[in-house]
């Protein structure tokens, strides 16, 4: 099977321009004829009438069917996790990051035993899913951190995520067997010339790396796969179609791993300002989750506090299902510590106010759906 | 007489097993279980606390009424099953298990090699074994030699509502087997159920199809119901099917004499 780098050049996915014509000639009556077709299949061509701007009109249409096919494959729930910021040293100089290294602020690592300590409040508010969050801090949170970091947490959480910097396959197997079961590792954008002009400095500037790194930490065991664009960094249509090839060739290499999506929108963050030309609003956000799901049946489609609480509320019901809460994106900030954070956070409000939204929405608010047990 | 299941040493009087993923809330579930009239519940592991006994699902299920019959939902192989088998033994004391080897999380089907193994591992170990499989006639033989409980085979994929797309197969099973066959998995209607039971199925079970309904409540009822109407169909023996009308008998009636 060719690398995922090879199939994104051959059909010019990592080169957005050459998409965007075909984007627009997409016509109402290909969307309707879409629609038509049974549910949750990907095929490329599928996904671009889904993302195209024709089918903003048939919004609602998509919402009903992808609503149908969420509760009907994953019922009337919405599973909750925490995230955990654990460092925000970094060496990479990301533009559009708060956490970028030229930035000047009183960085902050947590100990094992600090970080510890955090995750005691996020269990002690419900939560049994975590996600461990850092910089590109490799020197200060190696992988033995989170290796003995997730030793800690296994008897409180039942599933233990990281979102961190890109590892070997041998580190990705050692966390795995610490405890770690799934990875998010966005690619922020598909597009290589994007991506370099984003991205100048320091390893993440290494595209193939990055593309690489599910293939990875799947090889390794994990046994679910986030993947992500960073949403206002490149034209979204086009993004949302190397995305959607992207993850249809690690399922089908990948068999036993799930995949995930996330949909970060560029927020407010320390010293970052607003020069983004391709920032996603409300409707193309839906717009793009929607796609997903129409391609994608069984994929987890995962809502993040960047997004505000009207809209989380709005697309609780809709084909999201996962959702953080109660979230602090600064190291420390569970216990009080005043850091800096990645980004601003939306919805502020408390893990149990978000609980009780999905209830009154009709949806029960899950806490703990798999289990230590399953490693050995 | 009446007519019961037994499984191991357990007698049901109703044939309809229940699932408890994806329901709105533990509330409308209970409700749901009450009026499917449902003796067997299984709860996926990974959902619960097992050996909490305030876990708010688990005490949403009449334990006086109902067997909690655990499941391994999420395992990969072999070895992930009897783990978790053997932990939640270990903390909630119980030994009956729905075994689930579904290392594809998108269609969750089921591996039989991995299914097998685990079983044996588990009937040796004392469980009371009933393993989702795949409708294949000679694995659900295989499975009953070496001492599970059951069968259940798939109708189809689970939670795709699809009916008994596998109905050849499972017919297979039922004419052979000496353990209970349970159709696990894919039946969307109160008619499916009732076909399954039809064809001589001794119970079935059913998650998706009343949970995501618009009011689960009902539908278990009249999951309930078809259920019985299956049962009591193919205890009545059932009129032979044929595809005409029966008619005189063209080619033979000149044999009959005036």
């Amino acid at each position: 099977m060719q690398s995922i780098g090879d199939i994104l050049k051959d059909e010019k996915l990592d080169e957005h321009s050459t998409w965007l014509e075909t984007l627009e000639s997409v016509s109402a009556d290909d969307v309707q004829r879409e629609l038509s077709q049974s549910p949750g299949r990907f095929r490329l061509n599928r996904l671009l009438t889904l993302v195209s701007p024709a089918a903003e009109t048939f919004l609602e249409e998509m919402a009903q069917q992808a609503q149908a096919l969420t509760t009907q494959r994953f019922g009337r729930t919405i599973q909750l996790y925490a995230p955990l910021y654990v460092s925000n040293y970094c060496v990479n100089r990301c533009r559009y990051c708060g956490f970028n290294s030229t930035h000047d602020f009183d960085r902050r690592r947590l100990t094992v035993d600090e970080a510890v300590a955090d995750a005691g409040i996020i269990a002690s508010e419900g939560f049994r899913h975590i996600l461990l969050v850092s910089g590109e801090d490799r020197t200060g949170v190696p992988p033995e951190y989170f290796c003995a970091l997730a030793t800690r947490l296994r008897g409180r959480f039942s599933s233990i995520w990281i979102e961190i910097y890109p590892l070997t396959c041998e580190e990705y197997a050692r966390l795995f067997a610490a405890g770690i079961d799934g990875v998010a590792l966005y690619q922020e954008t598909y597009d290589r010339s994007v991506y370099a002009d984003w991205h100048q400095a320091g390893p993440k500037s290494a595209y193939d790396h990055r593309l690489d790194s599910p293939d990875r930490f799947a090889q390794a065991g994990m046994r679910r796969i986030g993947l992500g664009v960073l949403l206002g960094l490149a034209d979204w249509r086009a993004e949302t179609l190397a995305l959607s090839r992207h993850a249809a060739y690690l399922m089908k290499k990948y068999w036993k791993a799930q995949v995930s999506f996330s949909f970060p929108r560029i927020r407010p963050a320390y010293e970052v300002c607003d020069q983004f030309d391709h920032l996603v609003g409300d409707t193309e956000l839906v717009q793009m989750m929607l796609a997903l799901r129409l391609c994608f049946a069984d994929a987890g489609i995962v809502l993040s506090t960047r997004e505000s609480a009207a809209l989380r509320d709005r697309l609780t019901g809709l084909c999201v299902t996962s959702m953080s809460a109660g979230s602090k994106t600064n190291p420390g900030g569970y216990t009080g510590k005043h850091t800096t954070e990645q980004f601003t956070i939306d919805d502020s409000r408390t893990p149990a106010l978000v609980a009780a939204m999905i209830r009154s929405a009709g949806r029960e608010a899950v806490w703990k759906d798999w289990d230590t047990a399953f490693s050995a | 007489m009446e007519d019961t299941l037994t499984i191991a040493d357990r007698s049901f009087t109703s044939r309809l097993f229940i699932g408890t993923g994806k329901y709105a809330s533990n509330r409308i579930m209970a409700e749901s279980i009450r009026a499917s009239g449902s003796e067997m519940v299984t709860v996926a592991l990974r959902r619960v606390d097992i050996e909490n006994e305030n876990d708010d699902m688990i005490c949403a299920i009449d334990r006086d009424r109902c067997v909690l019959l655990p499941n391994t939902s999420g395992a990969r192989d072999a070895a992930e099953a009897v783990r978790l088998a053997r932990l939640a033994r270990a903390a909630g004391g119980i030994h009956w298990i729905k075994l689930e080897v579904t290392p594809d999380p998108y269609y969750l089907l089921p591996d039989g090699t991995e299914t097998l193994k685990a079983a044996q591992q588990l009937v040796a170990d004392g469980f009371v074994v009933l393993p989702y499989i795949n409708a294949d006639p000679i694995l659900a033989k295989k499975l009953q030699d070496i001492g599970t409980a059951t069968v259940m085979p798939l109708a189809s994929p689970i939670g795709s509502n699809q009916g008994l797309k596998t109905r050849a197969a499972i017919e297979i099973i039922i004419e052979q087997a000496v353990v209970p066959v349970v159709v696990d998995a894919g039946l969307g209607s109160p008619s499916h159920a009732a076909e399954a039971m039809e064809m001589g199925a001794d119970a079935v079970l059913v998650n998706t199809a009343i949970a995501t309904a618009q009011d689960p409540v009902a539908m278990a009822r009249a999951f309930k119901l078809a259920v019985e109407a299956g049962r009591m169909a193919f205890n009545a023996g059932q009129a032979t099917r044929q595809k005409t009308a029966s008619a005189s008998s063209p080619l033979t009636g000149f044999l009959r004499k005036e």
